[in-house]
């Protein structure tokens, strides 16, 4: 069982698969959830280092999206812009279990911090 | 070991680029710390007229974010002022008690704004103009107040004033003298602009002297009056007369100071710990105002940061522009002229351009333009470098390219700059080091070229030379790869053997061209998944399974997305035709969901933007009009005229025509986006001349052309055949555009797909070979039938309905959402 810090958030085939959905917690910073094409989940602040756009929406592959703004590639894993772009989104820790998808509550409520808007931790 | 400490004090545009230069030069030399005054990262200043004036915003304009110090191991105290240097324990001490030391100190405390010393000053409502905070203070008085005095005629105070207007307020500039920008205008140049901005709505009070500023009951300020006693309206008044470099800092900790931190030719002050830089810093008795003589400083204070020691500063010309859009105006050096020079003028009022070239001898030495600024970079180096121009002289006012062959256009400009000509001022960047990044880094847009080179990544009005010696360098029309090229760095293929081996090989599935292809990444790119996509499903229409998953997000969510990720909704108005019903339909939802804009196309429908995408399903089933695809690679809309049914001129029923072919064509996806023309008669007042298929109407039947563009570079569509018919305009419309569909490459416009294959080629195949024709025209319909129209069939359409649905959570209580 996970521990009261860990959230259930949805089931893992509730994302599409080289696809994304979005997280909202209430009073906060939307959390883009995205599953790459070999079943991994990634959670990234919904927020691309470039100009804010929604990455969610961007097209996923290999272990990146690429935003859909301007078209960055950002790693699913670090945050990071592929060079050579800089920047960095912050990116939370995800766990899964039978299927279903967790996310840290603390993380959450530091995500919506405004310092994490303009980068990563 | 311990590193050396390296504090900054001032987290703007002269520092920060200070430690942008030394990072590359030795990454690891110090420990480095920056007080910032203001509570963000860096910024670029520059760009708060544009955010004033609505075209950009804070968020764009940051130049090193937070996670840019976090990389490079720099400690940044954002929001703490310094408040005393303590030279002989060589530290540095901030407002709330914070203590740092250092072995090497940078002061790069920029400027103060000046603020007249007459009564009234402490009102509230009365602000300089020189950071975030003042400009979000203007911002918010735009909103609640109506008359906005600026004074100070000069640089600032017009694009304080152009963006307050903008924004909606009664603009008055006061000037005491009686031209506006007299340092780096004259007169002839000065009233152009004032007469210019007047026609924006501007006032001026020329002349003038402020001798108090009025309050109202509250405190703010309501009216300014001059020496002779009027008064004028004022609850927002900006006061743009000059800057101070700002030395209060400096001058306490004892530092040499005169009109600025005095520093020597490598940025030194009195205090060898000590360096100062950018607007703070007095060197040779100049104390500057502009960006690209901070850069220049910032790369020889680096050097000696770096302990290379070899730079010096040896000062720097300085030109000016005006960062208002749509007004042209460049100065450099003596544009006064005088005893012992000449000038050469051109003026053509009417047209608004005035230049005036101002030589001394054989040299340039100063130049004043206004309407037409081209060539004001090659004026610039040849002042800046100090060059012989008499055997050039008679040609000097036409520019560079006079130079050369005549009748050259921009490109030609571009081409002929030689490779050390400054292009971007703000960033010391020429013309050879944008063509050999280009080249290198294979870059193919402006933005690319941006990043790599950081040319016009400043004030912006070199963009339009660096998308020129862009275009150059890669050789004409940049939108179209050479056709031997991969299809992406995912594949050694090209696009059309990834066309033929999903023909021959009949694959139906992404994951099965790849495999078959052999594919170097596991599932591709943004790059070539879609144009996979587009080809399976091209090719096997009833049988690829189209994946919304490699769509690009305006044809996964069906509407275009917006900067802001709201999303704009255009239903179709079949040949722009609409009804009451349509209208209030329209009307209704646009209350109903809020939707903040409505606005009328140039395809003669109506978009809404800034739709939430919770809403896209509810906003399309309340409309009940289908789609527009105005967010797809497919047939956009057809335009139309009124025709033969109203017009005193029409020859043909040019309307019923229209709405036909965009009946027989929408839901017909493409390699790129498809738009249609139909005029009654030769006018052409539906555009046809310019569209991938434009129709127009002669008495005896229908011209049709193919393979024009309006868009980046407008080509004129070309003459395909005349036929008699309705039944024959949809026949070989139809087959045109199959053929485009079945040959052409992803993303390539019908005007880019001629121009590869040939018109006597496509003319081959529709206009001569009648079977072929045909059968073209079937297998399109064959492609047509059934296909649904995302928004009112998206089962069918195989939409991914959960993306409008945010997964909600709360965070209070522990919840378990499952
Ligand atoms: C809404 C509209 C502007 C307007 O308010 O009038 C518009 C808006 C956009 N145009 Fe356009 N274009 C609009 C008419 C045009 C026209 C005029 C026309 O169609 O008669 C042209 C020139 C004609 C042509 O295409 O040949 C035009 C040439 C472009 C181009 C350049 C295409 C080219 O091949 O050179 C782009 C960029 C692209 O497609 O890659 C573009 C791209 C865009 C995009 C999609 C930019 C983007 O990627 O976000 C804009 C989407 C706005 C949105 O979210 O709604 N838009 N655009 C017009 C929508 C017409 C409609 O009802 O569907
Ligand atoms: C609206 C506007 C438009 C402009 N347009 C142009 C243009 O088109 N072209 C051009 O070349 N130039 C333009 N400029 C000028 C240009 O922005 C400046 O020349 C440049 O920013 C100066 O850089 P700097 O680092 O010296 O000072 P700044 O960028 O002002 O940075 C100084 C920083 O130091 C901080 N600071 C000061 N004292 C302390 C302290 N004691 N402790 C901690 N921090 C401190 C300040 O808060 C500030 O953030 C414009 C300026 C403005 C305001
Ligand atoms: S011209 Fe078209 S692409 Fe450019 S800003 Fe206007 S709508 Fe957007
Ligand atoms: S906002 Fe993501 S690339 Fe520009």
């Amino acid at each position: 069982m996970p521990d009261d810090g860990w959230l259930a958030v949805c089931g893992r085939d509730e994302i599409p698969r080289l696809g994304a959905r979005v997280v909202r917690p209430d009073g906060g910073e939307d959390i883009a959830l995205f599953r790459s094409g070999d079943d991994h989940v990634f959670a990234v602040v919904d927020r691309c280092p470039h100009r804010g756009g929604p990455l969610s929406q961007g097209i996923v592959h290999g272990r990146s999206v690429t935003c859909p703004l301007h078209g960055w590639d950002i790693g699913l894993e670090d945050g990071q812009a592929a060079a050579p772009d800089v920047g960095c989104t912050r990116t939370l820790q995800v766990r899964e279990l039978d299927g279903r998808i967790y996310l840290r509550r603390d993380e959450l409520l530091a995500a919506a911090a405004p310092l994490a808007r303009a980068g990563c931790a | 070991m311990k590193k050396p400490s390296l504090v900054v004090v001032g987290n703007g545009m002269a520092g920060v680029r200070t430690l942008e230069e030394l990072l590359v030069l030795a990454p690891d030399l110090y420990d480095i710390t920056v007080f910032g005054a203001e509570p963000h990262p860096n910024y670029n200043r520059i760009l708060l007229s544009p955010v004033l004036a609505g075209e950009q915003t804070l968020e764009e304009i940051v130049l090193n974010d937070w996670s840019w110090y976090r990389d490079n191991g720099i400690t940044l105290h954002a929001g703490r002022e310094v408040v005393r240097i303590d030279r002989a324990r060589r530290e540095v001490i901030a407002a709330d008690g914070t203590r740092v030391g250092y072995d090497r100190l940078l002061l790069a405390t920029g400027s103060n704004p000046f603020l007249l010393p007459i009564p009234g000053r402490d009102l509230d409502g009365v602000l300089g103009y020189r950071d975030i905070a003042d400009t979000e203070a203007m911002i918010r008085a735009t909103a609640a107040h109506r008359h906005a005095v600026v004074i100070g005629g000069g640089l600032l105070g017009l694009e304080a004033a152009n963006g307050l207007k903008r924004r909606g307020m009664d603009v008055t500039v006061v000037h005491l003298l009686d031209t506006l920008m007299e340092r780096q205008l004259d007169a002839t140049a000065a009233g152009l602009l004032k007469a210019s901005l007047e026609r924006r709505g501007i006032g001026f009070e020329m002349s003038r002297k402020t001798d108090a500023l009025l309050g109202d009951a509250a405190g703010r300020v309501a009216a300014v009056r001059f020496d002779d006693g009027t008064e004028i309206p004022a609850e927002l008044v900006v006061m743009a007369i000059g800057i101070r470099p700002n030395t209060a800092l400096a001058e306490s900790a004892g530092l040499h100071c005169d009109r600025g931190v005095v520093v020597d030719d490598t940025m030194m002050t009195y205090d060898p710990r000590v360096y100062a830089i950018g607007e703070c810093a007095s060197h040779r008795g100049i104390a500057y105002g502009l960006v690209a003589p901070l850069f220049e400083q910032a790369r020889v204070c680096a050097n000696h940061l770096a302990r290379y020691g070899i730079g010096r500063y040896a000062g720097s010309a300085v030109s000016t522009r005006l960062k208002v859009t749509g007004i042209d105006l460049f100065s450099a050096g003596d544009f006064n002229g005088g005893d012992g020079t000449d000038e050469i003028i051109l003026s053509d009022p009417q047209g608004g351009v005035y230049k005036k070239l101002v030589l001394r001898g054989d040299r340039l030495v100063g130049a004043c333009l206004y309407g037409d600024t081209a060539d004001s970079a090659w004026y610039f180096q040849l002042l800046r470098e100090n060059r012989d121009v008499s055997a050039i002289r008679d040609l000097l006012m036409f520019g560079e390219a006079s130079l050369d062959d005549a009748g050259q256009g921009g490109a030609g400009r571009a081409a002929a700059m030689a490779d050390d000509a400054e292009v971007c001022g703000c960033n010391g960047v020429c013309k050879g080091a944008i063509v050999s990044a280009v080249r290198r880094e294979g870059l193919s847009t402006l933005e690319q070229v941006r990043r790599h080179t950081k040319a016009s990544s400043s004030c912006g009005s070199c963009t339009g030379l660096v998308e020129q010696i862009l275009a150059a360098t890669l050789g004409g029309d940049h939108a179209a790869p050479p056709a031997t090229k991969p299809l992406c760095p995912c594949t050694e293929h090209g696009h059309e053997a990834v066309r033929a081996a999903i023909r021959d090989e009949h694959l139906v599935e992404i994951s099965q061209a790849m495999a078959f292809l052999g594919w170097k990444t596991p599932d591709g790119c943004a790059g070539c998944r879609p144009a996979l996509n587009y080809y399976l499903t091209s090719t096997w229409p009833h049988e690829a399974r189209d994946e919304p998953q490699s769509r690009f997000i305006n044809e996964r969510a069906h509407a275009n997305i917006q900067k802001d990720r709201t999303y704009s909704v255009v239903p179709r108005m079949w040949g722009g035709t609409t009804s009451a019903a349509e209208l209030r339909r329209i009307a209704d939802v646009v209350d109903r969901y809020r939707i903040p804009a409505v606005k009328v196309t140039g395809g003669q429908r109506i978009d809404l933007l800034g739709v939430k995408k919770e809403d896209l399903e509810a906003v399309w089933r309340d409309l009940d009009m289908p789609s527009g695809h105005a967010y797809a690679k497919a047939l956009r809309t057809v335009k139309t005229c009124v025709g033969s049914e109203w017009c005193r001129f029409g020859t043909q029923d040019s309307t019923r025509m229209g709405v036909e072919l965009e009946r027989a064509l929408w839901r017909m996806y493409a390699p790129h986006k498809v738009k249609l023309a139909v005029s009654g008669c030769p006018r052409n007042c539906a555009e046809s001349g310019i569209k991938d298929v434009g129709v127009i109407g002669v008495e005896s039947g229908w011209e049709i052309h193919v393979a024009g563009n309006g868009g980046i570079r407008t080509e004129v569509a070309q003459f395909f055949c005349k036929v008699a018919t309705h039944e024959e305009v949809l026949e070989h419309a139809g087959a045109f555009l199959q053929l485009y569909r079945e040959e052409g490459h992803y993303l390539e416009r019908t005007v880019h797909f001629v121009a590869r294959v040939g018109l006597d080629y496509c003319k081959r195949r529709v206009v001569e070979d009648a079977d072929g024709r045909r059968a073209l025209h079937a297998r399109l319909q064959d492609a047509l039938r059934d296909a649904p129209d995302p928004w009112h069939q998206p089962e069918a359409a195989r939409v991914d309905r959960r993306q409008f649905q945010p997964i909600p959570i709360a965070l209070e209580e522990v919840t378990d959402a499952g």
